[in-house]
């Protein structure tokens, strides 16, 4: 039953840093536009391009 | 809004013929070179222009509709709302009208993020809110808000509202609240169910301990945390003496891990922190999912006080100055350019123009006003400069009003109760008294020591807690809602269904709601091709929506050279003979008074009988059935229009709708729909402008379409898409359906009480069979609710 020394904290570790990505991202403001964040998948992003031409 | 050819360098097989605009699909006059991109104005031109040379053309390919026609003038001064940011950067918040699709936010976004020094431009799909931050002088905040502007969108001016902050804190809370508890829920239960099927093999007591100990490691921290929104409710209703569902909520979830730790501690063998922690979860998940729907009505009165929060011209001693709105007093002298909205209640002393007033009493037509006239904030300077003398700013302009009305029939409608409310209100001491009565019962009758009573009390009020009654109603509103999704009727309010539930009276605004909202000339006037044709090469100078739409009537239509506008009045030709003449009665000069109440216009010639033509808005295309399904239905149904009577009865008598108000102002919408509920009757309101959004928030329930106002849209319960008035019958049908199932689903959970908590009462419940009782009882209320969209899928083949 030693393997269960590994394996409890390794399943904990692992929920607490599924549960800290996520209050990381809400604070970071990821879910403060879901349909926003939705829609913006359509865009191929051009934002790097753009910045290149207009400097 | 129609579909039109979307790429800009589309050529156009005929030169001369009525065109699409290449940026907003309007009619373009006028030749039009072949291999080159029309406009149907300079507006347009400039706004394709900006774009093209930004290097954005593919906005064209993106978007999936016409694109808004770019306002003549803005010229507001911004800077009084710029605040610093981060590193001496300036910031400034806007709230963006216009935008529809997911092309508008590309391209507003994108063409910002071009301008040098611009550092953050990001704008909100849900809130429509435009957060830009940008390096260098303040006042650059006018050339960017231009950009905007000139793209075809507006920029309003957003005040930082401090229960919409509050409001945004608690759905954060809950959000991390849920995580903590879905973290924990997910944990504990691999622990329990190791823990299950240790009882029937062979786990030794002291991994069984290690693992109670473990989930009550993990357990308590994340139920102080997570069950806060539940705990807090609880005691401010104990404070008053009443009691609710968080009460025994917090009870049974206090109880049910103080037992658990008791019985760890003396190693027993059954503990209850899953079933703690994972109901905790599971209510979290129905209270954001409400809470956030209750989010939209919040944003909605906010955003009607934006229309006016636009810097104001001032005229004073030393010049035009910019002032906020808020610092305009009354008496003040107010400059409104042609193409701006007005921004306060006033007179006007100088100028003559047209008002686009349909925000204000839903009239379609441009209404003409010269000195003396009374006009309200919101309305649209059509023509020309208008002088006003202000008589009410801020809250105290009509517009003002019905925002405070609008925000008084929301809170009426929060007092709502819901059925599972209405459930829980006997629920909860029923569920009480039955813990009590175990705990006395067992102690007293079945002789039980302390701590074994208690144990059953815990695990009678774990059983009985409302899983399944949380979900019961939930989940009918999630399978209902992406039902009426796919019919294009997206659902905004939390209780909408269930206040639709009951309706028997329908209530519709005429003009955008049973009509399309655009003025058609009528055919049977259309006859003399030759005055007609005359009338639109008039017309064709003009922006006037009767003009468009005499336009419209007849094609390839060359615009008559040297045609003058008068504001308000009409337009004229000097001509060898005489002058042609194209306008109102009084001034074409013909003396008849309007008879029918048909917009018309009239032409006058030289040598010619003056020419009528008459314009009625045209009904949806299935207008007449559905109003005809619906009466045979049995609902009442009933017509308040802000038009004026003439045109209200036609169409009223087409429809054969007998109960009929014409020329109602917004507060008069609101008391007759007001008038209509003291009789008792529930009332749906289908409605789409601001002069029905106070009225659509007094009713039970409401509907607009999408082609209506934002504001309409907000104060809505659904708004449907589309040009069909069918989704009026299958939101009610829709609506009548999940009540039933919601009512099914809570005797499904009432039922399953009746067996599980006499086993609970009677000691026999363990862990592992309140976690099957519970799972398996939510399975059976989810399933259920499916059966809605089962029967649309048989409907439909």
């Amino acid at each position: 039953m030693t393997i269960l020394l590994f394996l409890i904290p390794a399943a904990l570790g692992l929920g607490l840093l599924g549960m800290f990505g996520f209050l990381w991202a809400l604070k970071a403001g990821q879910m403060d536009d879901l349909e926003g964040a939705g829609r913006r998948v359509l865009f191929d992003d051009a934002d790097a391009e753009l910045r290149e031409r207009s400097k | 809004m129609a579909l039109v050819a979307l790429s800009s360098d589309t050529t156009r097989p005929q030169a001369d013929v009525a065109a699409a605009c290449a940026h907003c699909g309007a009619p373009v006059v006028g030749k039009v070179d072949d291999g080159k991109p029309a406009f149907c104005c300079s507006g347009c031109a400039g706004a394709n222009a900006l774009i093209k040379g930004l290097g954005l053309e593919r906005y064209y390919s993106l978007r999936d509709a016409s694109a808004p026609t770019p306002a003549d003038t803005d010229t507001a001064d911004w800077r009084e709302f710029v605040q610093p940011g981060k590193d001496g950067a300036c910031q400034v918040e806007f709230l963006v009208e216009g935008m529809h699709c997911a092309a508008c936010l590309w391209l507003i976004e994108q063409a910002l993020r071009a301008q040098p020094g611009v550092q953050q431009a990001r704008l909100s799909a849900s809130t429509r809110r435009l957060t830009l931050s940008w390096k260098g002088a303040a006042g650059r905040v006018n050339d960017l808000a231009g950009i905007v502007s000139r793209l075809g969108y507006r920029c309003l001016a957003l005040t930082a509202d401090a229960a919409e902050k509050i409001g945004n804190a608690e759905e954060r809370d809950l959000l991390r609240a849920m995580a903590v508890a879905g973290f924990a829920a997910a944990n504990i239960m691999l622990l329990s169910v190791s823990v299950w099927s240790g009882h029937v093999g062979e786990m030794g007591f002291a991994t069984r301990d290690l693992f109670h100990a473990i989930s009550a490691l993990i357990a308590i921290p994340a139920i102080a945390y997570a069950g806060r929104p539940f705990y807090r409710s609880a005691f401010a209703v104990l404070r008053q003496g009443r009691t609710n569902m968080d009460v025994p909520i917090t009870i049974g979830v206090t109880l049910a891990v103080a037992v658990s730790l008791a019985e760890m501690l003396r190693s027993g063998p059954h503990a209850y922190f899953d079933a703690a922690v994972t109901l905790l979860f599971f209510l979290l998940v129905g209270r954001y999912l409400d809470l956030r729907a209750r989010g939209f009505a919040r944003r909605t009165a906010q955003r009607l006080v934006a229309w006016t929060a636009k810097p104001v011209s001032v005229l004073t001693e030393t010049g035009i100055m910019q002032r906020p709105a808020h610092l305009v007093a009354v008496g003040d002298c107010v400059l409104v350019a042609a193409g701006e909205r007005v921004p306060v209640d006033g007179t006007v002393i100088e100028g003559h123009s047209a008002l686009d007033a349909s925000l204000i009493n839903g009239e379609t037509l441009p209404q003409p006003v010269e000195s003396g006239a009374n006009v309200f904030a919101g309305a649209i300077n059509l023509e020309a400069p208008l002088t006003l003398r202000v008589t009410a700013v801020g809250s105290a302009t009509l517009l003002g009003e019905i925002a405070r009305l609008m925000e008084a029939a929301e809170q009426g409608r929060d007092r709502y109760v819901r059925l599972a409310e209405r459930v829980a209100r006997w629920y909860a001491p029923v569920v009480h008294v039955t813990a009590l009565l175990s705990f006395v019962g067992w102690i007293f009758i079945g002789d039980a020591d302390w701590r074994s009573a208690m144990l059953i009390a815990a695990a009678v009020l774990i059983i009985t807690c409302p899983c399944a009654l949380a979900l019961a109603v939930p989940v009918v509103q999630v399978v209902a809602s992406s039902r009426l999704m796919r019919r294009g009727i997206l659902l905004k309010s939390a209780t909408a269904l269930e206040r639709a539930a009951p309706i028997d009276t329908i209530v519709f605004d005429k003009t955008g709601t049973l009509t399309l909202g655009q003025p058609r000339l009528l055919a049977d006037d259309a006859g003399d091709a030759g005055s007609l044709r005359l009338a639109a090469a008039l017309a064709a100078r003009s922006r006037h929506p009767l003009c468009k739409s005499l336009l419209a009537a007849c094609d390839d239509v060359a615009p008559a050279d040297g045609v003058e506008e008068l504001p308000g009045q009409g337009l004229r030709l000097a001509v060898p003979d005489g002058e042609i003449r194209l306008g109102h009665a009084r001034f074409a000069g013909v003396d008849t008074q309007p008879a029918d109440g048909y917009s018309e216009l009239w032409l006058t010639r030289p040598g010619h009988a003056a020419r009528r033509f008459r314009f009625a808005d045209t009904l949806r295309s299935d207008a007449a059935a559905v109003v005809d399904g619906l009466r045979r239905a049995g609902f009442r149904l009933a017509i308040l229009s802000g038009d004026h009577a003439m045109a209200v009865s036609a169409v009223a008598a087409r429809l054969g709708i007998t109960d009929w108000q014409a020329g109602i102002d917004p507060r008069g919408k609101a008391s007759a729909i007001a008038a209509l509920k003291q009789q008792g009757r529930h009332v749906l309101m289908v409605g789409d402008g601001l002069n029905d959004a106070v009225a659509l928030a007094q009713a039970d329930a409401s509907l607009s379409p999408s082609s209506g106002l934002d504001i309409a849209q907000n104060a809505a319960d659904a708004v449907f898409q589309g040009e069909k008035l069918a989704a009026v019958p299958e939101f009610l049908a829709v609506a009548r359906r999940s009540r039933s199932l919601a009512q099914q689903n809570l005797a499904l959970a009432l039922v399953y009480n009746l067996f599980a908590v006499p086993l609970a009462i009677a000691g026999m419940v363990t862990p592992l069979i309140a976690a099957i009782a519970m799972s398996s009882s939510s399975i059976l209320v989810v399933g259920n609710a499916l059966r809605l969209d089962l029967g649309r899928r048989k409907e439909a083949s």
